[in-house]
């Protein structure tokens, strides 16, 4: 008589529908399944990271010597100290965020107000920060030169101390037309990026100096880039010389490979687009908070699974952290 | 969930009062962990730096176990995964586990190949 069977048998059953096997609502399991398949897309680009630095492993960029600048502290060399405290601060909003998590629990409307404020307040720091650390690392510090081969040679002098190229380059009388589309091929533009110098005019600075000497990008077994002797460091940059490289780009990257530039760009950038989605998403929660959404609603889960999404961000640069700037 | 939070860490070596006195503690904790690593990575002492272990330096492996502790402590009581049920963490946790390390081991194994191949073949550096 009856077609359709209209109980299972599996009612009051932990599977049998109806409840939460896990006892997470619909909403959080989600951002449960969204952050594991977002760590996955992470873990691929540090993998990917780890691929490249393998491949090249004895020519890799030291991240001591990459980051080494201070917002206010010109000239100072301050290893990780900015990482360090960018870190610190992404730590801490994620700590505000949990008393936020928590104040939600126990339903203290001001008191998720104020630490939602704070997290917000975190997050806008540590996106500028790193605002100033792709500026600096765009602009570049000492400047080097790339060889015919795509390897990166910079300058040391005889103490062992890097010198930059503007300190020693000589001004050489030379004249430039710029290319415009009118004259020339059409479909050649100018150049990207222009250095302040020629690799003539570095050339020249570099054998009227006679304490300079070349760092290669190769490392001994220490770990430190081997410095060759004058007479190789001569040969090398007349021999070998090609163009001037100031800054990082996609393409040219005056630290060493340009992938370290563009692992750098794109990892640390992706992570940036997290951090600014997230103080985007904890905003639209933080005025649904202060309006009483929530307080209507009679809990602030909301506010649990945002914070989930925050943790995370900062989870992603507990790695980042490790895999770009220590290891 | 929302009033049951555990406030051991350390397997109980450690129980705070309440979920707030809880969270500060796990700050410190990461505060302390980052300092080490930061202090670590300026100094790079030479002991860590030469000697080896699976071919990796000590240092690296300071610096990942470091990491994987403070990973622990941030999913653990900040993303509330210690109050979670088992099966919760379980399929979050082992599915990201056992995807990543496969994903890196194959990568850099290939990596390291294809650097042999740079320095002992004749191919040139060209991408």
């Amino acid at each position: 008589m009856e077609a359709t069977v209209a109980k299972t048998g599996t009612e009051g059953k932990t599977w049998g529908g109806g409840n939460q096997p896990l006892r997470a609502s619909y909403g959080k399991m989600m951002m449960w399944f969204f952050i594991v398949s977002d760590a996955l897309t992470f873990s691929g680009f540090l993998a990917a990271y780890g691929f490249s630095r393998f491949k090249f492993v004895d020519a890799w960029p030291i991240a001591d010597e990459v980051f080494t600048h201070f917002p206010f502290l010109h000239g100072v060399n301050a290893p990780m100290y900015y990482v360090a405290f960018m870190t610190f601060v992404l730590i801490f909003s994620s700590v505000t965020m949990v008393l936020a998590v928590d104040a939600g629990h126990k339903m203290q409307q001001k008191k998720v107000i104020f630490y939602m404020f704070l997290t917000i307040i975190g997050g806008a720091i540590f996106v500028g920060s790193q605002a100033w650390e792709w500026n600096t690392f765009i602009k570049g510090d000492y400047g080097a030169v790339e060889t015919k081969g795509g390897k990166i040679i910079q300058f040391l002098d005889t103490d062992g101390k890097r010198v930059a190229i503007r300190d020693f380059a000589v001004q050489l009388p030379t004249e430039r037309v710029e290319h415009v589309k009118k004259e020339g091929i059409w479909f050649v533009s100018e150049p990207e990026t222009m250095s302040s110098f020629s690799y003539e005019e570095v050339k020249a600075g570099f054998l009227a100096n006679d304490n300079l000497l070349v760092r290669t990008q190769y490392k001994d077994e220490h770990g430190h880039p081997i410095v060759l002797s004058r007479e190789a460091s001569i040969d090398k940059i007349t021999n070998d010389g090609k163009l001037v490289v100031e800054g990082a780009n996609l393409k040219h990257n005056e630290y060493g490979t340009p992938l370290f530039a563009d692992f750098f760009f794109f990892i640390t950038g992706f992570h940036g687009f997290h951090v600014l989605s997230g103080v985007i998403i904890n905003i639209i929660v933080f005025f649904n908070v202060v309006i009483g959404t929530y307080e209507r609603r009679g809990h602030y889960e909301m506010v649990e699974k945002v914070g989930l999404y925050w943790h995370f961000v900062d989870l992603v640069w507990v790695f980042v952290f490790t895999f770009f700037y220590l290891v | 969930m929302a009033h049951e939070h555990k406030l051991e860490i350390f397997r109980g070596l450690l129980k705070f009062k309440s979920n707030v006195s809880k969270i500060w503690g796990v700050f410190v904790l990461l505060s302390i962990i980052t300092i080490v690593e930061v202090i670590l990575g300026i100094i790079r002492p030479d002991f860590l730096v030469d000697h080896h272990f699976l071919a990796m330096r000590l240092l690296n492996w300071v610096f990942i176990i470091l990491t994987l502790v403070k990973a622990y402590y941030i999913t653990w009581d900040f993303m509330h995964m210690r109050d979670e049920k088992s099966g919760l963490r379980r399929s979050v946790i082992w599915t990201a586990i056992f995807l990543i390390c496969y994903l890196v081991l194959i990568l850099l194994i290939e990596g390291d190949y294809i650097y042999e191949v740079y320095k002992s073949g004749f191919i040139k550096f060209d991408f």
